[in-house]
């Protein structure tokens, strides 16, 4: 049985909360999750489950680098999102 | 899953779709007391009309002399004449109303000094009819549509509105007196369906940018809400209507704004042709969108595109200076950076017209009821409406403004709960539900739970021919032969659709059975697509002939109508009276 807040529940609903509400997040987001997730240390991947939890406005400030999450893991964990985006996707 | 065992659930009314327009009906509904439920695929907040950052059209007066009547006259001018006149009366009339209504809802427009909300001005404005440039759009800085979204969400907290958040709606059932009883829809997370019996149900899906393969619309845009009323019966009106921005960034789509041409910017082929020289010698790259647009097209097409694939072709920014570029367009730098680890001050940037908004969608009149011709006239089929993006009311005929699209959600939005209100008052009891059309959608469910993984075809395979093909044949470049091609290519692909596997038959959050039925959405609405522009023969608004350049408001002044059975055609008249004044005849369409 799962519950909320295991690492394990988050990520059976991990891609659908990659869909949001505008095409640059679900763009990063997506590429992130196909690319990057799965190799992330658990602590990076707890931090990438916050960072998913923000509203689509702020998220979008924090990947696109014109805001830092006051979160230090999660502020790294929206740099790596940032860095894994790029035209071959 | 059968359908004794199915769980039900009853409302007075059922939302689909947690966008401003779902929204706002559902807190007109839910003050009033009416039991209502809001049933959304992904979490309401992030629906798309979150992206919506320009503003809202609103003739307050607070910067430039203004009046609902120039609004109104500039709407029907900017629909070049499809747009039906009273439902654009009564928008541009309630709209001042609106923005105030939403301010005291806790929508923070950004303010003048004096205190008064500030407006901006946006294209196809003026005073006067026809006259200087009008200032009408009120924003919320550059996030109006966040504002909006989050304070409307809030507000049904309060209001006590019940959210199915990720459920996905399959099916509409309706009785064979033809009433909509509810719909039948899916919990993502648990991958069971319920049945949501409601006394009336609304459609607030959005629009279905993912038609194409360059599009600006965030991935939830599939036109489910479109494609779920084809399947009950209903046609969709004016699909061949879709606005496209002439520069998205190729292979992605996101817009890059007319903001870089107008600093000095210029498009360029593979041959650093600076081409819109040829296709508009004055204006040049400043030329209307609809021109950009399709010179584009036409330099892909006549094989003079870049890259390896000459599919798209560059837009110059680098000549401008790094100082210039990056204090006057910092947002376009940091979506090239991301997006394409492209410096603008030292490469171009790779572009290609993105589909941006569906004009077309579901016929309702102006109190949101959706409506399908019957005999000489028109009826509403009882219990259905339809508001916002999904639905053709229609305002913005064959080609919307700037900033009235976030007021056609609340105003339509408000509408329909006021008319909901209404019809709930005389219709007070449940029917009696339609079994027949419950199993029918469940058949619907069980095609993809019992899809033997042996087809031929997969959802992304499928999915990507689709855009392709989209793109090819129905986007800015239209002839006769094109579309006629398009349309082949599309039936094709609604045939192979039975052909379709999914692997993954797993219940909880099975994100391929999802995908799977967005397609089969996405199928539906590409062929209604091709149809309604193969046969109307005129250019209007968004919709360009090649080989019938002109506007023919002999021939083609009226709304089409398809139909999924038969892939037939039917057409309707543009509504040309407005509610109290005078009509505006449709004259040439020049700024």
């Amino acid at each position: 049985m799962l519950f909320p807040g295991d690492l394990a529940f988050d990520e059976t609903r991990l891609r659908w909360q990659c869909r949001r509400g505008m095409l640059e997040l679900d763009l990063m987001l997506e590429t992130f999750v196909e690319k990057r997730y799965a190799g992330l240390p658990i602590k990076t991947k707890k931090a990438f489950h916050q960072l998913l939890k923000c509203q689509d406005q702020f998220l979008l400030d924090y990947l696109m680098g014109q805001d830092i999450p006051t979160d230090k893991d999660v502020a790294d964990v929206a740099k790596q999102v940032r860095d894994a985006a790029g035209p071959g996707d | 899953m059968s359908i004794e065992n199915l769980e039900r659930r009853k409302f007075d009314t059922l939302v689909i779709g947690a966008g401003g327009g779902g929204l706002r009906a559902a807190l007109q509904l839910a003050e009033a007391d009416t039991h209502v439920a809001v049933v959304s695929k992904v979490f309401p907040t992030r629906s798309h009309t979150v992206a919506a950052q320009g503003g809202m059209n609103a003739a307050l007066a607070n910067v430039l002399p203004d009046n609902w009547h120039w609004h109104m006259y500039d709407t029907i001018k900017g629909s070049d004449y499809l747009g039906d006149q009273d439902a654009i009366e009564y928008m541009c009339r309630s709209a001042a109303h609106l923005v105030y209504e939403l301010e005291h809802q806790g929508v923070p427009f950004s303010r003048m000094d004096s205190g008064k909300i500030y407006q901006r001005p946006f294209g196809g404005q003026s005073q006067n009819f026809g006259g200087e440039q009008a200032a009408r759009t009120c924003a919320a800085a550059d996030r109006t549509g966040h504002a909006i979204l989050h304070t409307l969400y809030q507000q049904n907290i309060r209001a006590k509105t019940h959210f199915f958040d990720e459920y996905f709606a399959i099916d509409l059932i309706k009785d064979k007196d033809g009433f909509i009883l509810g719909a039948l829809v899916l919990e993502i997370e648990t991958g069971e369906p319920l049945l949501i019996e409601a006394k009336t149900t609304l459609l607030a899906t959005g629009g279905a940018g993912q038609l194409f393969r360059t599009n600006t619309n965030a991935h939830i845009n599939t036109g489910d809400g479109l494609a779920m009323s084809l399947r009950a019966g209903i046609p969709l009106q004016d699909m061949e209507f879709f606005q496209f921005h002439p520069t998205g960034i190729a292979g992605k789509g996101m817009l890059i704004t007319e903001g870089a041409r107008g600093e000095g910017g210029y498009l360029v082929n593979k041959d650093g042709e600076r081409f819109m020289e040829r296709y508009a010698p004055h204006a040049k790259d400043l030329a209307s969108r609809d021109v950009v647009s399709r010179a584009i097209a036409i330099e892909v097409r006549e094989g003079r595109g870049c890259g390896p694939n000459a599919d798209h072709v560059m837009l110059k920014l680098d000549h401008l200076g790094r100082d210039v570029l990056y204090k006057r367009l910092p947002g376009i730098c940091d979506l090239c950076k991301t997006f394409m680890h492209i410096d603008p001050a030292e490469e171009s940037i790779p572009v290609f017209p993105t589909a941006h908004y569906t004009m077309g969608g579901i016929p309702t009149n102006r109190y949101g009821q959706v409506v399908v011709p019957v005999d000489q006239g028109e009826e509403s089929i009882p219990g259905l409406y339809a508001v916002g993006e999904c639905a053709c009311v229609s305002v913005h005929g064959a080609n919307r403004l700037g900033g009235n699209s976030l007021l056609d959600i609340v105003v339509f939005g408000r509408a329909a709960g006021n008319d909901i209100k209404k019809y709930l008052k005389e219709n007070r009891h449940h029917r009696q539900i339609d079994e027949e059309s419950v199993e029918q959608a469940l058949v619907h469910l069980k095609r993809w739970d019992e899809s033997d993984g042996n087809g031929s075809e997969t959802v992304h395979g499928l999915r990507a021919e689709l855009q392709k093909a989209m793109e090819d044949y129905c986007s800015v470049f239209r002839t006769e032969e094109i579309l006629q091609q398009g349309l082949e290519k599309v039936l094709d692909l609604e045939k192979r659709m039975k052909n379709v596997r999914i692997t993954d038959h797993s219940k909880v959050f099975n994100t391929a059975r999802i995908e799977a039925m967005e397609l089969e959405n996405l199928v539906d609405l590409a062929v209604a697509t091709v149809k309604s522009a193969l046969e109307r023969k005129e250019s209007r608004g968004a919709h360009s002939r090649m080989d019938y350049p002109d506007r023919d408001d002999v021939s083609w002044l009226k709304h089409s109508l398809y139909y999924k059975e038969g892939h037939r055609m039917d057409y309707k008249p543009v509504t040309l009276k407005p509610i109290s004044v005078d009509t505006f005849p449709p004259k040439p369409r020049v700024y």
